[in-house]
């Protein structure tokens, strides 16, 4: 493979990678709070058919639209993660079925909305969707300015400024320790006066609006509509990436790079003379085993939130 | 309310509301929700409430084949729920199953009494490994089997692609080659009666398997030894029971459940191994078939005819103007109300606690 080459996938890598970070960055609110969110991949649904459609139906008439599109997806993510929040937060519902549910529900109710809104199980092309850029100045930086500066989805950056302000939320800010408690050991927050119940709905929520931008921002950059099979397991590669990146920011935009870069690789694996051999299933199952791996590694170590996905229960010591 | 009643109460409850919302959206997108329960009610009798043609047996065969696969992965989440694990890797597991089945009837030859029960096996086998992972990597190193499982869904769906393209070979990149008869459980008897349905003769295997769930649960010390690791996995250590062997042989023999169901579409409903796209969602459907009928075998095999009907009524609404995805929502809500089921039951504690103390409180205000 030549330099060129590779300079190619690095814009692919970064287009893959955007919107399993913003994903990852979502769920590492929700489990942060306490709740374990496995509803991503079906959030990143209802982003993504939200953004398509809005895109289809505002391209003639405003050329913001896919940008719309992409605010319109972060708010239905929002709305229909309180679903999740209500059942396992009000009404104690187990949460890994309850978000089992919602990704059941999601395929359902966004092909069925395309059927009455398009009459076909996929919503229309977009004509318009987000463009690539070339930052002026930063670009003729040399190396870095090729690499990370040109033609490259401004929605990556969107990613990284989203990756600071979650680790400055999390880390530094009143609310983000509290949240922290929520999700260490909720009895001893609550018995500091901290409202569970709302540091919870705050981090599903938070989940939603992240996963649905992404969802968005996946089916704007790399499909040309939104279909069945728009978001085929990214959610869970987010999941993936944040148990790989131990639920830290930082580690999310790392291991997301990487799990982008091994999507973009299995497109040019054979080009690449040593990989070529390599079955490219190898390269699909590539994020899976690597967390199952990191899982056992990390086993015994207290990396993740210790209370995640267990109901909360006031009178529990 | 008693534990007995709460469990058919309850799941009733969920079902109505799970309609009751399918119905809802109906009514709001304009569609028509006469339609839906004409759709719902022809696939499970063959009757044709609209008019045309009277009686078609076909939907009822049809009805069948969509309910034998998510009868066996619901025994399969069920089985792993009643030792206290959640294991959501029924799909990875049919994967695997469907690769094994594939395999077996493609490499071996034998007449149809030993050649159908070895892919059958095969297929159990291979699920039962693949559920042995989670299993084993919980007990010894108590990795949450939730998050491997899932993991093992994407690997298991790659690894039976590659299986199918690299390794039985396909000339059409889509699919193998045909099985040879011997291998298949399709039935010309079945299908004639039922109008050419694709009723085969998977359902053997299936009700076999509801009465090997029931007598290993209820009859056998293992059985309850795998109970009792449910209830309080500190108590079954301190009775002696080994549990970390029960925890890695729940998981194998869920997962052999889950493995047979890929047998059962591979070489029932199909006569060919498939590269599969995307999940087809058999492992979700056992899911909530499980959750619904209570993780006991009868109450599986009622969900799993509920659900199966849903399925099988989906190109049905669609004729009646109606998206078939209405399906899908309804059983999502169904399970997301099962789940809820810890705030009703609150709810309607509460409820009986005001109506059995009222009239009390009264006399003894003195």
């Amino acid at each position: 493979m030549t330099f060129n080459a590779f300079l190619e996938m690095i814009p692919i890598s970064m287009m893959f990678a955007s919107p399993i970070i913003i994903t990852a960055l979502g769920g590492l609110f929700s489990e942060r709070s306490g709740i374990v969110n496995i509803a991503l991949e079906g959030i990143m649904m209802v982003g993504s058919f939200t953004a398509a459609t809005v895109t289809v139906l505002l391209e003639s008439t405003t050329p913001f639209a896919p940008w719309i599109g992409l605010a319109a997806a972060a708010v239905a993510g929002l709305v229909y993660s309180i679903l999740h929040a209500f059942a396992s937060i009000n009404l104690k519902a187990n949460q890994t079925i309850s978000g089992t549910a919602l990704n059941i529900l999601s395929s359902g109710l966004t092909i069925y909305l395309c059927q009455i809104i398009f009459h076909q199980q996929r919503t229309k092309v977009f004509q318009m969707s987000i463009q690539r850029v070339t930052v002026p100045y930063l670009s003729d930086i040399p190396l870095l300015g090729k690499l990370f500066f040109t033609s490259i989805y401004p929605t990556f950056y969107v990613a990284v400024v989203l990756v600071v302000v979650t680790w400055f939320v999390v880390y530094k800010t009143r609310f983000g320790l509290r949240m922290r408690a929520c999700g260490e050991n909720p009895q001893a927050a609550a018995s500091m006066g901290i409202n569970v119940a709302k540091m919870r709905y705050a981090g599903v929520l938070i989940s939603g609006l992240l996963a649905g931008l992404a969802g968005g921002i996946m089916v704007l950059t790399t499909d040309i509509q939104f279909t069945q099979n728009s978001i085929h397991g990214t959610g869970f590669i987010a999941i993936a990436s944040l148990v790989f990146g131990k639920w830290n920011p930082y580690g999310v935009l790392g291991t997301g790079i990487f799990f982008g870069f091994s999507t973009a690789l299995s497109f040019y694996a054979k080009d690449i003379p040593v990989l070529s051999a390599a079955p490219i299933e190898f390269f699909y199952m590539l994020p899976y085993l690597m967390t199952i791996i990191a899982l056992v590694i990390f086993a015994g170590k207290s990396v993740g939130p210790k209370a995640a996905g267990e109901i909360y229960d006031s009178g529990k010591r | 309310m008693t534990k007995r009643s709460e469990k058919l109460v309850l799941p009733i409850i969920s079902i109505v509301l799970g309609f009751l919302v399918g119905t809802i959206i109906i009514i709001a997108t304009g569609r028509s929700v006469s339609g839906m329960f004409i759709a719902l009610f022809k696939s499970f009798t063959g009757i044709d409430l609209s008019g045309g043609q009277a009686f078609n047996p076909r939907y009822i065969g049809e009805f069948v084949v969509q309910t034998m696969p998510i009868i066996l992965t619901g025994l399969s989440f069920a089985f792993a729920a009643r030792t206290g694990l959640f294991c959501i890797g029924a799909e990875g597991q049919l994967m695997v199953g469907s690769a094994a089945a594939s395999a077996a009837a493609l490499y071996i030859s034998a007449p149809a009494y030993i050649h159908v029960p070895l892919v059958l096996l095969s297929a159990m086998l291979a699920g039962a490994l693949w559920g042995a992972i989670p299993g084993f990597l919980k007990a010894y190193f108590n990795v949450p089997e939730v998050t491997v499982s899932i993991m093992l869904n994407y690997v298991g769906l790659y690894l039976n692609n590659f299986m199918v393209l690299n390794v039985f070979g396909s000339a059409d990149r889509i699919k193998t080659a045909f099985f040879p008869q011997s291998a298949l459980l399709e039935s010309p008897f079945l299908e004639s009666i039922t109008r050419n349905s694709r009723l085969n003769w998977g359902f053997i295997p299936v009700i076999l398997m509801l009465f090997l769930f029931s007598f290993i649960i209820n009859k056998t010390t293992f059985g309850f030894s795998l109970r009792a690791v449910g209830y309080n996995k500190e108590a079954a250590r301190y009775a002696g029971m080994k549990v970390r062997r029960n925890i890695v042989v729940s998981l194998m023999i869920a997962g052999a459940f889950s493995g047979l169901a890929g047998a059962v579409i591979t070489t029932g409903t199909f006569n060919f191994g498939r590269v599969i796209a995307a999940s087809e969602g058999y492992g979700f459907d056992g899911i909530a078939v499980a959750l619904v009928g209570s993780n006991e075998a009868i109450g599986i095999l009622l969900a799993g005819m509920l659900f199966g009907m849903l399925k099988a009524a989906q190109p049905l609404m669609q004729v009646q103007g109606i998206p078939r995805e209405i399906a899908g929502i309804i059983q999502a809500a169904i399970v997301l109300f099962v789940a809820m089921q810890q705030g009703i039951k609150m709810i309607i504690g509460k409820f009986e606690k005001r109506k059995a103390s009222a009239p009390v409180a009264e006399g003894e205000r003195v």
